[in-house]
């Protein structure tokens, strides 16, 4: 990127100045004896053309929309159109959640993001023993297509793109939305939206598995396929660092594990015969914003580069679609504090323009509150507004990849990226990321445990925490789920249940179970058999029997 | 100095996946010279009462962020009370609002350790219960 002759006049210059350095330390004693990023990568005091000698900038920059797409997957960006301000809601009943999402459409949010309670995510029923305490609590609780219906009363589902946070049973929720959107007089190929479906994140970390690896990948995989063919817009996984990086990872590890859980994925459609042009422009991502501010802007530049480099490279896709990897981001829940939940606000801010400067697609910005409970409706309006001021007060929208070109940020991309293909060198060379579940919970697991000891000794400043404490009175006006929730929904699905055809809905499970024996496509048989109001329950009841469940090692 | 070393069971009620707490304070209760067992997810009351009994263990220590503690919590109480472990010592942690603490405390359980606390306060609580 620099002619040598530059190059040389700067290394002498910097020569000269170092020794001068060395003399200020002397006087003016740094702050810590050690400074560097939370992934582990050196800082030093100053970068220069002379951390970049190395590099050509068409190679590893190019430019915004094109290959390798570290300065972002769209030639204009923000320019335009902003990023999808797309807030996480749902709690208790389907009545609740539909209030909710209404009030935040009216404020401005442009699209929808489903929370779905435990026992949903789970596969259970909400009368299920194992659902007992923690109906509605987390999410709303979703059995069948009827509280679907409630769930997107009066929200058109041909004009809004919903994004669902569900994994292991995503196929049979993304078969009630289809039948819901159908009901409301759409097509298939008018809805748009994006379902999790990221189940090896799952075994990873974040623990709502059902099925083990092998019929899980081929759910997915049917679910690829289907979607390829009926509805294109949908993003058919969101493949997940976020959780890796709530758990503990840094964010080098949140790069690797990530993609190379990308890689499992995509193996598995092209093993299942699928073309990976015909999937891959639908694969999309999910990370995390931490605190590390310009560390989070350099991660989002090299995950983009890395995606593009396998999907080309490694799986030869043809198409430029192929190679973007867009994704959506979320601050770092676990940022958040309990003590001074106001100073929340600003965590959440700075890690919100971290996103935004790294160029995503799609933004949830977490509420004050979430250290202490459910956020209100209060805190998730600030949180909202933050988006705003990012996206139309500050200017940072005005142009592509503003910190693209500092000696800094670049620098740090490529170290990002470098220690990313090392942790992707060592799980490919474990047999991928179904046979490295355990290694890469043992690696985040020491993270977590590093993270908390720098806290406990005082290495890392927590505001609040270990640092600036205050006398404070408890909180109030925190969201509380009504205990009720639990006893209602049950009521609920005991009186649709005995309101069905028994016949009609036992002939649909046993399809269930025949085509799951088989090597067909489920999605199909899912779509029938929820139209007939058979439960999320019954149908994973009978996967359950059908492929047995996934057993978690102990790791830590 | 053949002292006892304290058994913990560090356990996840309930159907929620985040154990990166769990998994922490158990590794700081380890290497602060405690037997530790951890349970791993989906654990019913029935379950952990039963592996607590099983490991013989002085203290058994919840982890919970769905918010299903109010339920749970009190019933792993209850259970270690009916099969004659009453003296085992019960704490929690989690996402746990302030105002359900009484309840919890008034249910059997010990003390409840909210974001932010050191590992240190946690080890110590424990080594101070249970001489």
């Amino acid at each position: 990127m620099f002619k040598q002759d530059q190059l040389d006049k700067i290394a002498t210059k910097k020569e000269k100045w170092a020794a001068k350095l060395e003399e200020t330390v002397k006087k003016r004693p740094e702050r810590q004896a050690e400074f560097a990023v939370d992934s582990g990568i050196t800082i030093n005091t100053v970068y220069t053309p002379l951390d970049l000698a190395d590099r050509d900038y068409d190679k590893d920059l190019g430019l915004p929309g094109e290959y390798p797409f570290t300065r972002g997957v769209q030639p204009n960006l923000y320019r335009g159109r902003l990023w999808t301000m797309r807030q996480y809601a749902g709690f208790g009943s389907a009545e609740e959640t539909n209030q909710r999402f209404r009030y935040l459409l009216e404020q401005g949010q442009t699209g929808l993001s489903c929370a779905f309670d435990l026992p949903t995510q789970i596969g259970y029923d909400s009368d299920h023993p194992l659902a007992r305490g923690e109906v509605g609590k987390v999410g709303v609780a979703i059995d069948s297509l009827a509280d679907m219906e409630t769930l997107f009363n009066q929200i058109p589902l041909g004009k809004v793109s919903t994004s669902m946070t569900i994994n292991a049973p995503a196929g049979v929720l993304l078969a009630m939305y289809i039948a819901c959107a159908e009901k409301q007089g759409f097509k298939k190929s008018e809805i748009n939206g994006t379902i999790q479906n990221d189940v090896i994140k799952e075994y990873i970390c974040r623990g709502t598995y059902i099925l083990p690896p092998e019929p899980s990948m081929r759910l997915i995989s049917n679910i690829f396929e289907f979607c390829s063919k009926e509805i294109p817009q949908w993003n058919t996984i969101s493949i997940s660092g976020y959780h890796i990086r709530e758990a503990g990872a840094t964010a080098a590890q949140e790069i690797a594990f990530t993609l190379a859980d990308g890689i499992a994925y995509v193996d598995a459609a092209i093993k299942s015969g699928l073309d990976v042009d015909n999937f891959g422009p639908r694969l999309s991502f999910f990370f995390n914003a931490h605190l590390n501010f310009l560390e989070e802007v350099a991660k989002f530049r090299a995950a983009r580069r890395v995606w593009a480099k396998i999907m080309k490279e490694r799986f030869g896709a043809k198409s430029p679609r192929s190679w973007t990897l867009r994704f959506h981001t979320q601050t770092a829940g676990v940022s958040l504090t309990a003590q001074q939940p106001m100073v929340n606000i600003m965590r959440t801010a700075f890690e919100a323009l971290s996103a935004v400067l790294g160029g995503t697609q799609s933004l949830h910005t977490n509420s004050y509150d979430e250290a202490l409970a459910l956020p209100s409706d209060a805190s998730v309006m600030i949180a909202l507004r933050t988006q705003h001021v990012i996206g139309y007060e500050i200017g940072v929208c005005d142009l592509v990849d503003p910190l693209g070109g500092s000696y800094y940020i670049e620098s740090l991309t490529n170290s990002l990226e470098e220690k990313a293909l090392d942790y992707i060198a060592k799980i490919d060379a474990l047999g991928g990321a179904v046979k490295a579940i355990e290694y890469m919970q043992k690696e985040i697991h020491n993270s977590a445990y590093q993270y908390q000891l720098a806290i406990d000794n005082k290495k890392k400043t927590v505001i609040g925490v270990n640092r600036f404490q205050m006398e404070e009175a408890p909180p109030t006006g925190l969201l509380k789920v009504d205990l009720s929730v639990g006893d209602i929904q049950v009521a609920k699905l005991t009186k649709m249940k005995a309101g069905r055809d028994q016949a009609k809905v036992k002939a649909l499970l046993e399809k269930v179970r025949t085509t799951a024996m088989s090597e067909a496509n489920l999605m199909p048989v899912f779509i029938d058999a929820v139209k007939e109001y058979v439960t999320l329950g019954e149908i994973c009841g009978v996967l359950r029997e059908v492929f047995g469940e996934y057993k978690q090692q102990i790791v830590f | 100095m053949s002292e006892k070393r304290i058994r913990v069971l560090v356990a996840k009620p309930g159907l929620d996946g985040h154990d990166r707490g769990a998994k922490v304070i158990a590794q700081a209760l380890r290497d602060g010279g405690m037997e530790v067992v951890y349970t791993g997810l989906r654990q019913t009351p029935e379950q952990i009462v039963s592996a607590a009994l099983q490991e013989d263990v002085d203290v058994v220590g919840m982890s919970i962020l769905s918010g299903a503690h109010a339920t749970l919590f009190p019933e792993v109480v209850n259970l270690l009370r009916a099969k004659g472990a009453g003296d085992v010592l019960v704490v929690g942690g989690g996402i746990i609002p302030e105002e359900d603490i009484p309840a919890l405390k008034a249910a059997g359980v010990a003390e409840i350790f909210g974001p932010g606390t050191p590992l240190a306060n946690v080890v110590n609580y424990i080594k101070d219960k249970i001489k």
